[in-house]
């Protein structure tokens, strides 16, 4: 962990040292008490019918009063976005409550103390690493938020420039949050980006649940939260090289992904694939010809729990990607959501109820994530119906994807965290370049037009997805397939057989998940 | 005095408990077991995968019981604990030689 945080520092050093990118005019000034966030200019086109920077200018003279009062009331405008963007990042924060749960109920008692003791844990790591240099790699060259009001000091982005095109790779500013970026605006960006980042980091614990030393996990924790996942994001969300390939290349808006299909889920399901790969399976889970044995979840209550906090705090991961209260695709957006979530839940168990005989609940409520998944990257381009369209195909391409990993791959994902959110993340990004409806989107990376899918007329944006995806997959499991392989001689990733068969509670966490009761060891 | 020792299926419980109240039995004691006879456990699906559950979830309920009655508390414990399918338990009837009442220090039936 030193090690790691050793190496963060160097690289900031080596940044801050090497950053020449700077704006022309007055450089942008933080604002640590926020005073100064939202005025006058916020209300500059900020409706259809709001008045334009003439406009203001002509009449500032004639009516002092209602320039004044403009002020005021881009100061609300900013406000109301501000407090919707803070409450969906809490939302989200809450989703940690709901990983832990279901991937406790999914796995066995005797481990209950352990895979909790990761889904809590990861939430202080992983906002420390994001803290350290995480942010600022994502977001330091992102420009800020202009529904939140500026955000303008986050404004440099290593740029490397190949045929002419800007590729930018990664920010150089806003490490461990100094005084450069002590803004308003600024935190309230952290905020709601380190939740989303959390989800990503908690998700492999769920597929090397019951196995994995609590030591690397840890070692990991800094890992994804430091360097992966905010490489990725940069490029889709801080104004990296994946949002460009609109600008630069003519792919649609370049990849869209509204609220994080695959920067989040799919970021998290590779790195889970990858990770499981190399812990290998749960000892017991394939029998001596290959077939794969069930290993029940203890706590099914639970983890059906876990499930609907987890459909509960997707309302703030999806609607809250607007940034704005006062942009009012909300609705859209917020119904999109749950109906892909029912169209998943219904699929995925009347896939299991004809294909075993009967209504397979566990998998029923994976289905319902399966389609949150799905519809997180286009649920702001599509039409209710294709929302249903999409959550529906996304149950069915889970429970196909969970039986393949298990019984072909031969790969141990105790609670199908592969198949929800690595798999049917790739199918939600597809799924935005293909029905995408012309809708919503006007100007989205500077790309001027509605988002439009390859139904709709575009089939350039589903090409922008196509090479979206690739790149996740292959940056993402390659980078951790490496991080595991290496980091696994330095410190151990498996826990040793005897402990794995007596339970990890006592040896790895010190506290055993129920210690009233007698638990039972094997899974028969 | 006889120790009756049967083993049921949980969800029959309370009718066994009535007949035996019936039968004039006031006490018993009853544990959660787990066990497979010539019924060797079943298969169950759990997301699309087999496993085998071989010890199945029994209750054993324990009774001491004079002599003269034993065989009609056997008989209404079959009775009430049968439902004529695979895996309904049996019955074990054992010979005791002692009883004590702790607080009263009372010996042999008188006990029970």
């Amino acid at each position: 962990m030193f090690k790691n945080i050793l190496l963060a520092l160097t690289l900031a050093l080596v940044v801050l040292v090497g950053t020449g990118t700077c704006f022309a005019g007055d450089p942008p000034k933080p604002d640590p008490s926020g005073a100064s966030i939202g005025t006058a200019s916020d209300v500059v086109n900020a409706t259809s019918g709001a008045p334009t920077a003439e406009d203001m200018e002509k009449m500032a003279a004639a009516e002092p009063l209602a320039t004044k009062l403009a002020d005021v009331i881009g100061h609300n405008r900013i406000a109301i976005n501000m407090v919707w963007t803070l409450i969906c990042g809490f939302l989200v924060m809450f989703m940690q409550c709901g990983f832990a749960l279901a991937e406790t109920g999914f796995t066995r008692a005797k481990n209950a103390g352990h895979t909790m003791g990761m889904n809590m844990m990861v939430y202080a790591i992983g906002m420390l690493g994001f803290w350290i240099c995480g942010f600022g790699l994502q977001m330091g060259g992102s420009g800020g938020a202009a529904a939140l009001g500026g955000g303008g000091v986050l404004n440099s982005e290593f740029i490397v420039n190949i045929f002419g095109k800007d590729f930018g790779l990664f920010g150089t500013k806003g490490f461990f949050l100094g005084s450069d970026v002590y803004d308003g605006t600024v935190l309230t960006i952290f905020l709601f980006q380190m939740v989303f980042m959390d989800t990503t980091a908690t998700i492999p614990t769920g597929a090397m649940a019951e196995r994995w030393t609590f030591k690397h996990f840890c070692l990991y924790g800094f890992f994804i939260s430091m360097f992966v996942y905010p490489l990725y994001a940069n490029w889709v969300w801080g104004g990296g090289f994946l949002s460009q390939l609109g600008a630069n290349f003519g792919l649609g808006h370049g990849l869209m992904d509204f609220a994080g299909s695959s920067v989040v889920h799919m970021t998290g399901g590779v790195a889970a694939l990858a990770g499981a790969m190399v812990l290998g399976p749960r000892l017991g889970k394939f029998r001596a010809d290959g077939t794969a044995n069930a290993i029940p979840g203890h706590h099914i209550p639970m983890a059906i729990a876990g499930c609907l906090i987890l459909a509960f705090g997707w309302f703030g991961f999806n609607a809250g990607s607007t940034l704005a209260g006062g942009d009012l695709r909300i609705g859209v957006v917020a119904a999109n959501t749950m109906l892909a979530s029912a169209g998943g839940c219904m699929t995925a168990l009347l896939y299991m109820w004809m294909r075993f005989g009967k209504p397979d609940v566990s998998m029923a409520a994976n289905g319902l994530l399966a389609g949150l998944v799905a519809i997180t990257a286009p649920c702001a381009f599509v039409t209710p119906i294709m929302s249903v369209v999409i959550g529906g195909i996304a149950g069915v391409i889970l429970c196909m994807s969970v039986l393949f990993i298990e019984n072909t791959l031969k790969i141990d994902d105790p609670v199908g965290a592969i198949s929800v959110h690595g798999v049917c993340g790739t199918w939600g990004m597809l799924a935005l370049g293909l029905f995408a409806d012309g809708t919503y989107g006007d100007g989205a990376n500077g790309v001027k037009g509605a988002v439009t899918g390859l139904f709709y007329g575009d089939a350039s944006q589903f090409m922008a997805q196509v090479v979206g995806v690739s790149v996740n997959i292959i940056f993402v499991f390659v980078v951790m397939f490496i991080f595991f392989k290496v980091s696994n001689k330095f410190v151990k990733m498996r826990v040793a057989p005897e402990l794995e068969q007596e339970g990890l509670d006592m040896a790895e966490v010190a506290v055993i998940g129920y210690p009233e009761f007698s638990i039972n060891k094997t899974h028969r | 005095m006889k120790k009756i020792e049967a083993i049921i299926k949980p969800h029959k419980l309370d009718e066994v408990k009535d007949a035996l109240d019936k039968a004039g039995i006031h006490g018993m004691t009853i544990t959660e077991v787990k066990g497979y006879g010539r019924q060797k456990g079943h298969v169950e699906m759990y997301r699309g995968a087999e496993y085998q559950v071989v010890f199945k979830a029994k209750v054993k309920i324990e009774v001491v019981v004079t002599d003269a009655i034993a065989a009609s508390v056997v008989d209404a414990i079959r009775a009430a604990a049968n439902t004529n399918a695979i895996g309904d338990g049996k019955i074990f009837v054992l010979n005791v030689e002692e009883a004590v009442r702790i607080r009263t220090n009372e010996r042999g039936e008188t006990a029970v």
